[in-house]
C-alpha cells in the first residue's frame, strides 16, 4: 500500500520590509533549490505575487499588502521546510551585505579605438597603433585605428594586396600614414618599433620599404657618428605598381615637414618604373634632400650608398667596423653558403657575391650545379616561418643549418648575419659561437655580417668579440662581409 | 601640414596582437595600451567574414554614412502627443493584427504569440472562445503584420488589434510618428500570451476607461517630453527596458493634474492612477516608441552599417540595418538566462520575444545597465557586471548619447547605435535585458533575465553590406 507524501507549507509575512523584486527572485531561486522544496516564493506581496502564492496553495494573512515581504515555501517534510526558511533568511541577509560595487570594473580594451581612448584617459594620448594580429584580420584592426585618428604600423604579413591598397586610400583621406603591411622596422621619436636598433638621434630620416635594409642603413650611419631622426617603414610592396607608393610619398612629405630631419634616405627594392618616377618627382620638390638606396639588386651596395649620405652630410666616412680572428682555417676553394635571418641582407649578399662568383642560387635548397653550389638562404622567408617565430627572434633553424654547412667538405665559406636590437633574440651570436666551437679545425671559413648599433641591449662589441674568438670574421657592413666571403670561396688568402 | 602627431609628440602606442612587440616598447619606457584581439565572428555558412569585413570597412561611404545615421538618431526629440485607438492611429482594419519581431505566420508562431493573437481575436469579438479563435487563426482568418512595418513597436508578443489604444509619439523637429500599445502590467497579461477572462476584462477597461482618460490628459497637457523623462530615469536607477519605475512615476506626476482636472469620474481617475502607479513597467511602452523614433531616424542611409531595429517574434530574432533597406536578417531566437517567477522553470520559458529590444538599439536597456545595477541580480552578477556590460557595449556602438548620461561612468553618454562591423569584428553581441514568456499559450510571464541576439543575424547583415559595397579599389 502507498501513502500520499506528506507536504508542509509555510507562509511568513514581514511588514514593511521592502526589497527589490529582482533581488527577491534570486532569493526565490535559492530557496527553491533546497532539497525537498517543491515550491518557493520570496516576494513583495503584490496582487500578482499573492496570486502566485495562491497557485502554490498558500494563503497570506488578511491585510497583507504590496509593502510587505512574503516568504513562502512548500516542502516534502518539516525538515526541508525549515531548511528552506533558513536559506531564505541567509539569502535575505546576504542581499544587503553589499560588495565592492563602486569600484570601477576593469574591462580590457578589445579594440584599438578603445585602447587609444584608455591611453587618452591616462593623460598620454596615443600617437600610433601597432597591429600584429594574423594577416587576414590585420586590415580590420588598421581601419579601426585610422578612424580613431591614429597612424598605423602593420607588422602583420600575408595581408592581401587589395586590402593594403584600400587601407592606404583611407589613410590618405584621413591624413594618416600606414606603415606596412609587413613592416618589421620603424623608429619614431626614439622608440624602436618591431626590429630596430638603439641608434643615436640625429638629422637623417629614413623611409624604408625594407626592414633589415633600414636597420643596416641606420647602424652604419650610427657607426659613422650620424644619427637618425625617424625611420618610417612603408611595407615591402609599397613601391610596387599595385600599391603605387602611397605610403612612401606620405612618409617623405612627413619627414620633409619634420624640423629635426635634414636629410632623407629612401631604402627600397627597385620600385615599379612609373612609381619610381612619381617618387623621384616628389622628392625633387621637397626642401629636404633625398638619397635613394636601392637594396638587394645586382650592383647595389647599401654600405656605399650610406657612405655617400655621410659624405653629403659633411661627415667623414669611417672604416666600417670589423672584428678579425687571430686563427683561421686553411684556405680552400668551394661553395659559398649564406644563411640569413634578414631578407634584404640576404638579397644584398647574394647580389654582391654573384659579382665575384657568378651565379648564386637564392632561397632554394639545395643549390643547383649551375650555381656551382653557391647558395644564399633567407630563413625569414614565409617558407621557413610557417608556424614558427621569425629567425631574428628564434634562430634555431638557421643555427642548425650553420652547423651542417660547417661540416660540408664542398663548402669553402659560410656567411651568416647576426641582427641585434629591439625585438631580436637576446643573444643571437650564441648559436653560431657554439657551432664554431664544435666544428672540425679544417672547417670552411666563417664570415658574420653583424647588423647592430653600439647601444643595442645585446652588446654589439661583446657579440662581435665572442664570434671573433670562435674564429669568425665579423663585419659591420653586410656588403663587406659578403664580398669577403665570396673572395674566400674563390680561394683568397685568409685574413 | 599633416595633422598627424606621429613625429611631433612623444610616442604612445595602442597595440593589437603579439605581446612581444608591446613588451619591447615597454622596455623602452614607451607607454603601451594593449587591445585584447579576438578573431571576428565565424559565419555559420562558412563565409569568410574577415574578407567581408574589410570590404565593408573599405566602403568609402561607410564612415560618413554611419556618422549621419548616428547624428540623426541622437537628434530625435521624442514627445508623447496623443493616445488613440489603433484603428484610428495605425489604420488597422478589423481582422488585422500587429505582432512583435520580424514577419511570422501562424504556423511558425510561438506559444505566447499564438496565445496573444487568440486573446486579441476574442477581445475584438471575432471569436467567442480562445479555442474558436485558434481554429480561425489556423485557417488563416486574420492578417498578421509586424508592428515595425507600421512605425509601431509592441513589447513581448506585441499584439495590437484595432480597438486597443496606443501611445502616439512625435519627433519635435521632424514630426515623424511612432506608436506603442498601453502596458497591461505583469503576470497573466496578453503580451505574455495569456488570454483568460481577467486578461480580457483588463483590456476592456483599458480601452473603455484608461485610453480615453490618457487621451484627454495628454491633449490637455500638450506634448510631453519623453526624452527628458528618459534622461532623468537613467540618473535614477532605471535603464528603460527592465526597470521603468522612476519613469512611470514621472509620467504619472506630469499627467496627474490633467487627469484630475478633466471631467471623468473621480473613481475612474483613481483607478487609472492606481493602475499606472502600480505597474512599474508602464513607462516601458513610452521608452519603446521613443527608441523607435530614434532608430527610424537612422534608417535608409546608403552604406551605413548601423542597426536600426532588433526585434523578436518568439521564434526568430531579426535585425534591420540602415544601409540594407527594410530587409530583416533573422536567426532562431535564443533562450534568456535569468530568474523565474514562482514554480516556473527554464522548461516553461519561450525563446526570446518582443520589440522591446528597440531600447537596446538606442542605447537603453542592457546598454545602460551600468546605471541600473539592481538589474544584474537577474543573472546573479554584481554591480561590477553592470559596469563591465555597459563598458563592453561602447566597443560595438557608433556614438555616445549626450542626452542619456550615466552618472556612475562619470556621466558618459549611453553607448548608442550598434555597428554591424564592430559586432562581427569583436565578437561582442548586444546585451539585452528582457522578460520571459511562458512557452504554452495562455501562461503569461514566467520570469525575466538577460539574452543576446544570435550571432548569425550580424554575419548575415555583414554579407549583405559586403554585397552592397563597391569592390576593393583596383590595385595601381
Amino acid at each position: 500500500m502507498t501513502t500520499e507524501p506528506a507536504t508542509a507549507m509555510r507562509v511568513e509575512v514581514r511588514k514593511g520590509a521592502y526589497r527589490d523584486s529582482v533581488a527577491l527572485m534570486r532569493v526565490t531561486r535559492e530557496v527553491a533549490a533546497v532539497p525537498g522544496v517543491e515550491a518557493a516564493l520570496v516576494a513583495m506581496a503584490t496582487d500578482l505575487n499573492l496570486g502566485i502564492l495562491a497557485d502554490m496553495g498558500g494563503v497570506a494573512p488578511e491585510g497583507t499588502g504590496p509593502d510587505d515581504l512574503l516568504i513562502a515555501a512548500r516542502a516534502a517534510d518539516d525538515a526541508a521546510l525549515a531548511s528552506a526558511l533558513a536559506t531564505a533568511e541567509t539569502e535575505l541577509a546576504a542581499m544587503s551585505a553589499g560588495g565592492d560595487g563602486a569600484a570601477p570594473a576593469d574591462v580590457p580594451p578589445r579594440t584599438l579605438r578603445t585602447a587609444a581612448r584608455q591611453a587618452q584617459a591616462q593623460g598620454t594620448p596615443a600617437t600610433l597603433a601597432l597591429v600584429s594580429v594574423p594577416g587576414r584580420y590585420a586590415a580590420a584592426e588598421a581601419f579601426d585605428a585610422l578612424e580613431a585618428g591614429l597612424d598605423v604600423l602593420v607588422f602583420s604579413d600575408n595581408v592581401p594586396v587589395e586590402q593594403e591598397v584600400a587601407l592606404k586610400r583611407t589613410a590618405e583621406e584621413l591624413d594618416r600614414l600606414v606603415m606596412g603591411p609587413d613592416c618589421g622596422t620603424a623608429m619614431v621619436g626614439g622608440a624602436g618599433l618591431g626590429f630596430a636598433n638603439a641608434v643615436r638621434p640625429g638629422p637623417v630620416g629614413v623611409v624604408a620599404a625594407s626592414g633589415t635594409g633600414a636597420q643596416q642603413v641606420m647602424c652604419l650611419l650610427d657607426a659613422a657618428g650620424v644619427g637618425t631622426s625617424h625611420c618610417l617603414g612603408v611595407g615591402g610592396r609599397d613601391l610596387s605598381a599595385a600599391v603605387g607608393g602611397a605610403s612612401t610619398r606620405r612618409a617623405l612629405r612627413m619627414l620633409d615637414e619634420d624640423p629635426g630631419t635634414e636629410r632623407i634616405v629612401l631604402v627600397s627594392k627597385p620600385p615599379a618604373p612609373q612609381v619610381a618616377e612619381e617618387v623621384r618627382r616628389l622628392a625633387e620638390g621637397l626642401r629636404t634632400p633625398v638619397h635613394t638606396v636601392l637594396a638587394g639588386t645586382e650592383g647595389s651596395d647599401i654600405t656605399a650608398a650610406v657612405a655617400d649620405v655621410v659624405a653629403a652630410a659633411g661627415g667623414s666616412v669611417p672604416r666600417w667596423p670589423s672584428w678579425l680572428p687571430v686563427q683561421t682555417p686553411p684556405g680552400r676553394t668551394g661553395a659559398l653558403r649564406g644563411l640569413f635571418c634578414g631578407g634584404t641582407l640576404a638579397q644584398e649578399a647574394a647580389a654582391v657575391a654573384s659579382g665575384t662568383l657568378g651565379p648564386v642560387a637564392f632561397g632554394g635548397d639545395p643549390a643547383g650545379p649551375e650555381a656551382g653550389g653557391h647558395l644564399v638562404i633567407d630563413f625569414g622567408d614565409d617558407a621557413f616561418t610557417l608556424d614558427r617565430p621569425h629567425p631574428m627572434i628564434d634562430p634555431a633553424a638557421r643555427t642548425e643549418r650553420f652547423a651542417a654547412e660547417l661540416a660540408d667538405p664542398a663548402v669553402a665559406a659560410v656567411l651568416a648575419d647576426v641582427v641585434l636590437g629591439h625585438g631580436a633574440h637576446p643573444d643571437p651570436a650564441a648559436g653560431l659561437v657554439e657551432a664554431l666551437a664544435k666544428a672540425d679545425p679544417r672547417r670552411p671559413h666563417a664570415v658574420v655580417s653583424l647588423c647592430g648599433a653600439a647601444g643595442d641591449s645585446q652588446g654589439r662589441d661583446e657579440q662581435a668579440e665572442r664570434l671573433r674568438r670562435a674564429g669568425a670574421e665579423v663585419y659591420g657592413s653586410n656588403s663587406a662581409a659578403a664580398r669577403r666571403a665570396a673572395a674566400l670561396a674563390a680561394g683568397a688568402e685568409p685574413a | 601640414m599633416s595633422t598627424s602627431r606621429l613625429l611631433t609628440d612623444d610616442p604612445v602606442v595602442a597595440a593589437s596582437g603579439a605581446r612581444l612587440l608591446s613588451e619591447a616598447l615597454a622596455a623602452q619606457a614607451v607607454p603601451v595600451s594593449d587591445a585584447e584581439f579576438h578573431p571576428p565572428m565565424a559565419a555559420p555558412d562558412g563565409t569568410d567574414t574577415a574578407a567581408e569585413l574589410v570590404r565593408v570597412l573599405a566602403d568609402p561611404r561607410r564612415a560618413a554614412a554611419n556618422a549621419e545615421a548616428a547624428r540623426r538618431m541622437l537628434a530625435v526629440r521624442p514627445q508623447l502627443v496623443d493616445v488613440r485607438p489603433a484603428d484610428e492611429a495605425l489604420g488597422l482594419r478589423p481582422g488585422s493584427f500587429l505582432h512583435a519581431g520580424p514577419p511570422v505566420d501562424w504556423g511558425s508562431a510561438s506559444g505566447p504569440l499564438r496565445g496573444a493573437l487568440m486573446g486579441a481575436m476574442v477581445f475584438e469579438g471575432l471569436a467567442d472562445t480562445p479555442e474558436q479563435a485558434e481554429a480561425e487563426l489556423r485557417r488563416g482568418g486574420a492578417d498578421l503584420e509586424p508592428c515595425h512595418h507600421r512605425g509601431a513597436v509592441g513589447p513581448m508578443a506585441g499584439v495590437v488589434s484595432p480597438s486597443m489604444w496606443v501611445f502616439e509619439l512625435s519627433d519635435a523637429d521632424t514630426g515623424r510618428r511612432s506608436w506603442c500599445s498601453l502596458n497591461e502590467g505583469l503576470g497573466a497579461v496578453l503580451r505574455y500570451g495569456a488570454y483568460g477572462p481577467e486578461v480580457m476584462d483588463r483590456l476592456r477597461w483599458m480601452s473603455r476607461v484608461l485610453g480615453p482618460l490618457l487621451r484627454d490628459a495628454v491633449r490637455s497637457h500638450g506634448p510631453l517630453d519623453i526624452g527628458a523623462i528618459l534622461a532623468q530615469m537613467l540618473q535614477m536607477g532605471d535603464e528603460g527596458h527592465n526597470r521603468n519605475r522612476s519613469g512611470t512615476l514621472m509620467l504619472l506626476r506630469s499627467l496627474l493634474p490633467d487627469l484630475l482636472s478633466g471631467d471623468a469620474p473621480a473613481s475612474d481617475v483613481a483607478a487609472a492612477a492606481d493602475f499606472i502607479g502600480g505597474n512599474d513597467h508602464f513607462f516601458l511602452n513610452l521608452a519603446m516608441p521613443a527608441a523607435k523614433l530614434m532608430a527610424d531616424a537612422a534608417r535608409g542611409v546608403p552604406g551605413s552599417s548601423a542597426v536600426v531595429a532588433m526585434a523578436r517574434n518568439g521564434t526568430e530574432f531579426g535585425i534591420q540595418v540602415s544601409g540594407c533597406g527594410d530587409r530583416w536578417f533573422t536567426a532562431p531566437a535564443e533562450m534568456p538566462d535569468g530568474l523565474f517567477l514562482g514554480s516556473f522553470g527554464p522548461e516553461d520559458a519561450n525563446p526570446d520575444i518582443g520589440d522591446s529590444t528597440i531600447t537596446e538599439t538606442c542605447g537603453l536597456g542592457g546598454f545602460s545597465m551600468a546605471t541600473a545595477p539592481a538589474i544584474v541580480r537577474f543573472v546573479g552578477g554584481d554591480a561590477g557586471f553592470a559596469l563591465r556590460t555597459t563598458r563592453r557595449m561602447y566597443e560595438i556602438t557608433l556614438a555616445e548619447n549626450p542626452a542619456f548620461q550615466l552618472p556612475v561612468l562619470d556621466f558618459r553618454g549611453a553607448p548608442t547605435g550598434i555597428d554591424v562591423t564592430r559586432v562581427v569584428r569583436t565578437g561582442i553581441l548586444p546585451q539585452i535585458n528582457t522578460g520571459m514568456a511562458g512557452r504554452e499559450p495562455g501562461t503569461g510571464q514566467v520570469g525575466a533575465g538577460l539574452v543576446t541576439p544570435p550571432a548569425e543575424c550580424f554575419t548575415a547583415a555583414l554579407s549583405a553590406l559586403a554585397a552592397e559595397a563597391p569592390g576593393l579599389p583596383a590595385a595601381g
